[in-house]
């Protein structure tokens, strides 16, 4: 048996069962990205330091490419896809495009995945907050400043119930 | 002159597009996951590619034993060096550099081979069978032991390679550039002051947050489609073509979206040998580098070696400047002989030198290649230049920011080299961050106080100004009138994130008063685009713009052209109304619609509509007439004509931790002269961007060498700074100083943002502790040490 021999899977994925074969040694990154050709989370540094890669796991923002798919298959996993409909994702989506909370986009749907599960459990969350909770997910472009303007329209926004 | 600020974004005109904060045109896409960057890309039947790279410095390759590694199941095609003809080289100004490490190696980290297999997985179990016998030659790892006499050459033959401009390439120098103005040897005796010291960068990388990475597709013909994370779809085509011996007609390079670049996509990554492996493979395969891979074997910002002497009289006028560089080249020339020459052309910054003497090289060493990063050179001259600058103020005991002012360019003041300055917004820039810093009150003078308590953090200013170019080489642009009236765009320029889509979008739209989802913007493809040199320079809005309002300058003639017909008058009577429509002057209610125009043209009369407009800067960046002829010289040049200059003064107020020496930015306030801001929430995007890059530049961000292996090629030992450690408030103002010759009046702002600010955190860092360090990075561990050789005896303890 070598490390890529496959093994049967079952994942729970944006809300649908997933059957497939993969080897011990697949993260869920490897799964999401190359076989279910889920394209919001990305492989910035394979190592856990980027958090570009950042998924929901049981509602608690975590990455990808840390955790083995088939240590996952009793979770909730929820990408950025998954997640679209939920207004606290709209009311970040519309800030984001709003507040120029990105550039290159390549970080932005870590982001936007730590940052809804801050504001879920924060709904007016201060700038220390935003900070710490969005400290994981590292961007080359902004400098940041337009990420926690956009993390707080959107607090703000949801606050209103003007979620779209 | 006009200043906005990143409090209330004011706006000329409500009616018009340029000079709106209109949001990337990208934005839904890049906020619900399907934006797709390179590594999303799939093709049917595609391989997947890895590269085995080199453990040794400097070696000569005996033999490759592939046998093993085409055993593996799934292994499709192996590339080496011996798959390359000999001959080909690519390099933008010299042609050094094979599509992979052909002969010999020259540093770790370099593509030795290229696996294509089933799965990523069985392509990087594949590269580990691959031995690769070599004979090691000593190692070239210092740049200034690389110049001695007797040293290891990397290169064997360098003097022969085929260069683009004068470089002077030979033994392990890659390059060499000088010019003098003035009279520099007679200058010296009319100073009163002179201070000199030597000054080191250290090599910082670009840290996209997506790793480089292509996917090549042959057809059966041979002919190869190539999507690759970039900044210049004509680089990658020229890179691959020279590299290996292609026509251009053989390669068609797109992009898809890229996550940034910084000048890492610019220059060739892993494209020549992905498109080697493929034409061998005769499948797709992608080949994306890991974060590793991309860290060692793609290309990093230079290390500086300055030595840098500046003259001065008793009231503070600028009299004489000498700057000596040694650039570390790294194993190919890439981008070095053009950072050599603009850091050169950049150094005096924005002030009037009557007397200077500018020179340098590049060397040849066994690392990676160092290349364009933001800045391009200027991050790291602009370090010495304006600490330097703060030293003399101090010594002459003057306000740092009224020596500047005293020599700042201004008015009619032209650039070192003679090019004429024709929109200069510095004294503005200055202006706007001294008040709005409250620096005259909040800045408290160098001067000796009692020591410090152990304890304590100290709170400095510093203050920085630097200038940037907008410009440099060609671009194009098409404007097509489609049937139905609406418009496509089509530059050829990458939009890496910064917005250039746009930009160009807004400009398009404004010239043709359409509304903007009446235009959309074509994707760079060398088939179908017109030549742009590249996203690079701080030249797209600028470069491309120009080409942009040219060509719909183009349409709008022939669209009158076929309105006049339509109303039986003359062109001269006709203008554009919003919306698309052309009216007859001043009789709005007798117009026609661009739909209907654009029928007419496609089924009737003269064919569709296309507006076409190419164009290059022209002017001499060394401008004989403009300087004394006798005096101003320069050997070396890399960028005979080069661009429009930009301005920025920016002021930092820092705090310094007394025990620890570690230094957070607190405050920043930076204004950059941008000609016009067509887009200025994009814009500040820019400059706050730029800040907290060059804030990891100033404190944490360090390429180390163990030896000649890179000891720290990971995002774990390789510091970036995170939001945690983003200032606590970034003030960004747009100067509007209208350049004349702009689309619209713009210049740039792509890279000035980056280049004053380890030099304004290095001088408020002075101003806090009165320690002054001539090496980057000011690392928590040098400040300490600093601080305790040199007491602290400045600065403000706060409670």
């Amino acid at each position: 048996m070598t490390s890529t021999t496959p093994h049967a899977l079952t994942l729970q994925v944006n809300g649908e069962a997933v059957h497939i074969g993969a080897a011990l040694n697949d993260t869920v990154l490897t799964i999401i990205r190359d076989r279910l050709h889920l394209t919001a989370a990305k492989r910035g540094c394979n190592q856990g330091v980027c958090g570009a890669c950042t998924i929901s796991v049981d509602g608690t923002p975590m990455r990808a490419c840390l955790s083995l798919a088939h240590n996952c298959q009793s979770s909730d996993l929820r990408t950025l896809e998954g997640m679209l409909e939920l207004p606290s994702m709209r009311a970040l989506q519309e800030s984001f495009i709003a507040n120029a909370g990105f550039q290159c986009g390549f970080c932005t749907p870590g982001i936007l995945v730590s940052a809804q599960a801050l504001i879920e459990r924060d709904p007016d969350p201060d700038e220390a907050a935003i900070r710490g909770a969005l400290s994981g997910n590292l961007c080359r472009c902004t400098g940041y400043a337009s990420i926690i303007a956009a993390v707080k329209a959107a607090a703000a926004t949801l606050r209103r119930g003007e979620a779209a | 002159m006009k200043v906005l600020s990143d409090t209330g974004v004011h706006v000329r005109d409500p009616a018009e597009l340029v000079g709106q904060a209109i949001p990337q045109r990208e934005g839904m896409e890049k906020v619900d996951g399907s934006a797709l960057y390179v590594a999303d890309l799939f093709r049917p039947g595609m391989l997947h590619g890895a590269i085995l790279q080199s453990h040794r410095p400097h070696a000569r390759i005996v033999c490759y034993e592939l046998g093993a590694a085409l055993a593996l199941k799934g292994v499709r095609a192996i590339v080496t060096g011996d798959d390359l003809q000999d001959g080909h080289r690519m390099g933008a100004f010299i042609k050094d550099e094979p599509a992979l490490a052909k002969g010999k190696v020259r540093y770790v980290g370099e593509i030795v081979a290229a696996v294509a297999a089933d799965s990523e997985a069985i392509a990087r179990a594949a590269t580990r069978l691959i031995v690769v016998e070599y004979d090691d030659l000593p190692a070239v790892l210092d740049p200034a032991e690389a110049l001695e006499p007797g040293c290891a050459t990397v290169h064997d033959n360098a003097q022969d390679y085929v260069s683009v401009f004068d470089s002077g390439t030979r033994g392990n120098v890659c390059s060499r550039t000088d010019y003098r103005c003035g009279d520099i040897d007679r200058a010296w005796a009319e100073c009163d002051l002179v201070v000199e010291h030597e000054y080191r960068t250290q090599a910082q990388a670009h840290l996209s947050l997506e790793p480089c990475g292509a996917l090549a597709e042959v057809d059966s013909a041979g002919r190869v489609t190539l999507w690759s994370a970039n900044q210049s779809v004509f680089r990658v085509q020229a890179n691959v073509c020279e590299s290996l011996g292609l026509s251009m007609t053989q390669l068609r390079c797109l992009t898809p979206r890229v996550g940034a670049g910084f000048g890492n996509k610019m220059e060739a990554h892993v494209q020549p040998a992905l498109v080697l492996l493929a034409r061998k493979a005769r499948r797709s395969v992608k080949l994306i580098l890991s974060r590793e891979e991309d860290f060692e074997s793609v290309r990093a910002r230079h290390p500086f070696r300055i030595r840098m002497k500046t003259g001065v009289k008793r009231d503070g006028t600028l009299v004489a400047r000498e700057t000596e560089l040694l650039l570390d080249g790294g194993a190919y020339g890439d981008d070095s002989p053009g950072v050599l020459g603009y850091a050169l052309l950049m150094q005096n910054g924005p002030y009037r030198i009557p007397h200077v003497h500018a020179h340098g090289q590049v060397a040849y060493t066994n690392k990676l290649r160092f290349g364009a990063f933001r800045g391009f050179g200027v991050p790291q001259v602009t370090f010495a230049s304006e600490t330097q600058l703060d030293e003399i103020a101090q010594r002459l005991d003057m306000d740092p920011l009224a020596l500047r002012r005293k020599n700042m360019l201004a008015g009619k003041d032209s650039w070192f080299g003679g090019q004429a300055i024709r929109s200069n917004g510095l004294a503005e820039c200055v202006d706007t961050v001294a008040r709005e810093s409250d620096w005259a009150a909040r800045r408290q003078p160098v001067a000796p106080s009692a020591q410090a308590d152990g304890n304590g953090k100290r709170r400095g200013f510093g203050v920085a100004l630097s200038a940037h170019v907008s410009g440099l080489l060609a671009s194009g642009a098409i404007v097509r009138v489609l049937e139905d009236g609406s418009v496509l765009l089509n530059t050829g320029a990458v939009d890496i994130g910064q917005g250039s889509n746009t930009v160009l979008t807004q400009m398009c739209a404004q010239s043709l008063k359409l509304p903007l989802d009446r235009v959309a913007i074509a994707s760079p493809d060398t088939d179908g685009s017109p030549y742009n040199w590249g996203t690079t320079a701080s030249r797209v809005t600028y470069v491309a713009g120009l080409a942009v309002v040219g060509a719909a300058a183009e349409v709008e003639k022939k669209l009158k052209l076929q309105a006049g017909a339509m109303l039986e008058c003359s062109v001269e009577d006709l203008e554009l109304l919003p919306g698309g429509r052309v009216a007859i002057k001043g009789v709005a209610q007798r117009n026609v619609s661009f739909a209907d125009i654009s029928g007419r043209a496609h089924w009737a009369a003269g064919g569709p509509i296309i507006g076409t407009h190419s164009w290059v800067f022209d002017q001499p960046t060394f401008d004989a007439k403009a300087t004394d002829p006798k005096r101003a010289v320069a050997s070396g040049l890399p960028f005979p004509q080069i661009g429009v200059y930009s301005f920025n003064a920016m002021v930092v107020e820092v705090e310094v931790d007394d025990a620890t020496g570690r230094v957070r930015v607190l405050h920043t306030w930076s204004a950059c002269d941008v000609g016009r801001a067509i887009n200025p929430q994009l814009a500040i995007g820019q400059i706050e961007g730029a800040f907290v890059q060059g804030m990891g530049y100033a404190l944490t961000e360090e390429m180390v060498w163990d030896g000649p292996r890179l000891a720290n090629p990971s995002l774990m030992d390789y510091k970036i700074p995170t939001i945690a450690e983003s200032p606590e408030a970034m003030h960004s103002y747009l100067i509007e100083s209208d350049e004349p010759s702009g689309p619209f009046g713009a210049k740039s702002v792509g890279e000035i943002g980056i280049n004053g600010v380890a030099a304004a955190i290095a001088n408020a860092v002075t101003n806090a502790t009165g320690a002054r360090l001539r090496e980057l990075p000011l690392s928590a561990e040098r400040v300490l040490r600093a601080i305790l050789a040199d007491p602290p005896a400045t600065g403000h303890t706060v409670p």
